[in-house]
């Protein structure tokens, strides 16, 4: 061994040049194993967006279905249930659904589509823990929430109350209004749950 | 940064451990194309590990749904084919590594003292690897995984009075079942590679104690310089790290070829009958282990003289186990007075050639049907195999030398 | 290295010599795209009404055949309501079972099990047999229980047999009873899209597989050259 005429710069410069491109040749072989931790062709076709059919959906009645794996919920909300939603402004933590829990289409106080405001499409997953809440539809005492209770949904975990719009009243641990995933009407009694209405696609 | 340093070895001893084992470890400087295979195996044991822990986010070790999330992953899941392919073909790689890594042990005599106790914990890795492919080629549950469990497993029947017993025991059914693959998988994924990482650690330790042995089978420590470095030694780090990530490269070249362009290689790597579903009822034409068992396999196979006491089945199987145990006794059987071939006579080295010639044999002879020609092949293929161990002691303290010199060349 | 690159070569010969039977050549071509639709189209046609290819799903296919999604939907969706289904068959198990006397295999790996050589043969090897249930018999796949699916387009055959030098009765030649839509050659070239669809189908990562092993070779080398600039330079130490 000797230590004479070592060019040390070169040296260094292919030190250098050797990891640079093991590191790229390293960056290259963790993508697949990264990637392989996302959403499988599986997962993908069980959350794809799903067909609903209501024509036979009673008036406030509540129908739950899957959609990647969430529950959602459909009502056909009746009349009087709709006269009670602008009522309740001052109840309520974001009655205006400022917080974007729902597509700009349903930023409204029925949080529905503007032809189609009476049906209501929600994810009916708690937005506090990810609890289930109960359906409260009745209103008065019926629905053992107090006697001038609307009728809405309660989330048994914690406590937190929405209206019948999904939005999130004051002082509960929810901190917002139950998310609306996106639908689009296919026929006046058929929607589609996980895909935006033609018009809103950009 | 130094001031990291120091407060890391006032607390544990990293710079110490870097000299120790790189940066101060003298290797000697003339290793030559065979001792790439030792970085090789720690290379193909890691990228086992990794592939491993990412097939098992996907796998399900349930005989009903397990065949179908190898294929889930082979197509749903983002990049799972690669990391399949990877793990399959790495196995198959991982075995061709370590029995040229054995082979460059035999031929430079790095088992002779006093590396007994190097090549011993190299044995016992050599061992829980094979278990550890056997069982994890189960776990696809296709038809060769199932009734290639069911032949190895039923060898056990073979022990006298506790046999039958036995082979229940190690099923956990009356049949390869469901039982039996979740205890595969958590031997395969856990208990095994355990036990794999902790024998490969001691094997390191035990060889840093005393330094590589070389192509000349000269010890390097006998001739020393003033400053207490041996002459002929240069620093692991950087010389052979440099050169082992060359080696790396073309290894991995070669592995990338057959992963992207033939990962069934022609049916040595991935078998067809593996590509059906477990099915208790249907045996595959032809129950092959997979090539590197495939030795053993027709040393079990070749033992068909009924007239041995406890009959052939049971001798059969004393005899694949008896050729793996000589391996351990390599240090002790041989007895030429040096280590590499070398300085070797004649017959060392055409003892050697036989035995190679004669393992190979063996190999293809296990993927044949064992009748006929065949069978007698298998049988002088395996009395050369173990005459090369037996009668060792005699033909190497027989053999003719060639003067060793002081210094390597 | 020599030794390694000669033991890959030496290892890369077939395990097994084939089981006896006349296995016919076929030009097994992923890049060929046409082929692959076309194979799609029968496949689905003459395949799927009776077996399953339940690893696959039809957005794959429809994504790697570059078929769009809605021809797919339309024309070639007969058991799934969705894109992102599996292949399925419509065909009841018990009814199959009743009708065949066996649960007709799940075709999703079988070109892997079988061989691409082995699927094409057999498409090409059905003759009449008034002996056998179905009404139908293989050269290749004696007794079998699957009908000629695809006889409309190949025509009905006789098989005639003759007998070898040990009194076995051995397979001669076809006679042509009723011809179908296709002539022979026309048959030969619908059989290999068919089959190598199915190759394509036992393994749809071979879509990127070949390509993207180019890549990875090409980076390697250039890793390699580094290395080994690299590993001469340190070298040059050691005398």
């Amino acid at each position: 061994m000797s230590d004479q005429n070592v060019n040390k710069g070169r040296r260094r410069m292919l030190t250098l040049a050797t990891s640079a491109v093991g590191a790229v040749g390293v960056g290259f072989m963790a993508t697949p194993f990264i990637l392989s931790m996302t959403p499988s062709a599986r997962a993908k076709a069980a959350g794809a967006p799903v067909e609903v059919d209501f024509s036979k959906l009673a008036e406030g009645v509540l129908l739950t279905i899957e959609w990647q794996g969430k529950p959602v919920w459909i009502v056909k909300r009746s009349d009087a249930m709709m006269d009670t939603l602008g009522t309740l402004t001052d109840l309520l933590a974001d009655p205006e659904s400022d917080v974007e829990q729902q597509p700009a289409y349903a930023k409204n106080q029925s949080r529905a589509q503007e032809k189609h405001p009476n049906l209501s499409v929600m994810v009916g997953l708690c937005t506090h823990l990810g609890c289930v809440p109960l359906e409260k539809f009745a209103i008065g005492p019926a629905s053992d929430m107090g006697d001038d209770w609307p009728g809405g949904y309660f989330c048994p975990c914690h406590g937190s109350k929405f209206d019948m719009a999904g939005r999130v009243y004051k002082n509960v641990p929810a901190p917002t209004n139950l998310p609306v995933p996106p639908f689009r009407f296919l026929s006046d009694t058929v929607i589609v749950v996980g895909e935006n209405p033609e018009e809103a696609k950009v | 940064m130094e001031k990291l340093m120091s407060w890391i070895d006032d607390r544990f001893p990293l710079t110490q451990v870097w000299e120790e084992h790189m940066a101060k470890y003298y290797a000697p400087k003339n290793f030559n194309f065979w001792y790439f295979f030792g970085s090789l195996a720690i290379l193909m044991l890691v990228m086992q590990i990794i592939t491993g822990i990412f097939l098992t986010m996907h796998y399900k070790p349930d005989a009903e749904l397990a065949f179908t999330s190898v294929e889930y992953i082979m197509r749903d899941v983002p990049w799972g084919w690669l990391m399949r392919y990877m793990h399959a073909i790495g196995a198959s790689m991982f075995f061709i590594v370590i029995y040229l890594h054995m082979f460059r042990a035999m031929i430079y005599g790095s088992y002779r003292a006093p590396r007994e106790l190097i090549w011993i914990f190299g044995m016992v890795i050599f061992i829980a690897l094979m278990a550890e492919s056997f069982m994890g080629y189960l776990l696809p549950w296709g038809n060769m995984s199932f009734w290639g469990a069911q032949v190895i497993i039923s060898l056990f029947g073979a022990i006298p009075y506790v046999g039958d017993g036995l082979v229940e025991w190690l099923r956990g059914d009356y049949v390869i079942s469901d039982a039996t693959l979740n205890r595969f998988f958590a031997f395969h994924v856990a208990a095994v590679p355990l036990v794999l990482v902790i024998l490969v650690f001691l094997h390191i330790v035990a060889l840093h104690k005393v330094g590589s042995n070389n192509p000349d089978g000269i010890e390097i420590k006998k001739n020393k310089g003033a400053d207490g470095i041996p002459l002929d030694g240069i620093p692991f780090h950087p010389y052979y790290t440099v050169k082992d990530i060359v080696g790396v490269i073309v290894f991995l070249m070669v592995f990338s070829a057959i992963v992207f362009f033939a990962p069934e290689l022609g049916g040595w790597f991935l078998e067809a009958d593996n590509f059906t579903p477990a099915d208790p009822l249907s045996t595959p034409s032809h129950i092959v282990p997979l090539w590197y068992f495939t030795p053993y396999y027709s040393i079990l196979r070749a033992v068909t003289w009924e007239w041995l006491p406890g009959g052939a089945k049971l001798w059969g199987v004393i005899a694949m186990f008896a050729s793996l145990i000589v391996l351990f006794f390599l240090p002790w059987l041989d007895r030429s007075p040096v280590k590499s071939i070398r300085y070797r006579g004649g017959i060392f080295k055409v003892a050697l050639t036989i035995f190679i010639l004669a393992f190979l044999g063996l190999g293809w002879l296990g993927t044949q049907p064992a009748e006929g020609l065949n069978l007698l092949l298998a049988q002088i293929g395996m009395f050369l195999y173990f005459g090369f161990f037996l009668l060792m002691p005699i033909y190497t303290s027989l053999d003719s030398t060639k003067p060793v010199p002081e210094r390597l060349t | 290295m020599k030794k390694l690159f000669l033991l890959l070569t030496l290892v890369s010969m077939p395990v097994f010599a084939s089981s006896g039977a006349h296995l016919d050549e076929v030009d097994i071509d992923m890049s060929d795209t046409a082929s692959l639709q076309r194979g799609a189209g029968l496949f689905v046609n003459y395949c799927l009404s009776c077996h399953s290819a339940a690893f696959m799903r039809y957005n794959r296919m429809a994504a790697d055949l570059q078929i769009p999604e809605d021809v797919v939907e339309d024309n070639m969706m007969f058991t799934a309501d969705r894109i992102g289904g599996l292949m399925k068959t419509t065909m009841p198990a018990k009814d199959a079972k009743k009708w065949f006397g066996k649960t007709p295999p799940d075709l999703s790996l079988i070109a892997r099990s079988r061989g691409p050589e082995w699927i094409y043969t057999y498409m090409r090897s059905f003759y009449l047999d008034d002996n056998s249930p179905s009404g139908w018999n293989n050269v290749l796949f004696e007794k079998v229980a699957m009908p000629h699916v695809m006889y409309s387009l190949q025509g009905a055959r006789h098989a005639v047999f003759k007998k070898d030098e040990h009194g076995r009765e051995v397979f001669d030649h076809y006679e042509m009873v009723k011809p179908g839509s296709l002539n022979e050659e026309e048959f030969d070239a619908a059989a290999r899209d068919l089959t190598n669809f199915m190759v394509y189908l036992a393994e749809p990562a071979q879509m990127v597989r070949y390509k993207l092993g180019v890549y990875v070779l090409i980076f390697l080398a250039i890793f390699f050259v580094f290395a080994y600039l690299l590993k001469k330079e340190y070298w040059k130490d050691v005398h």
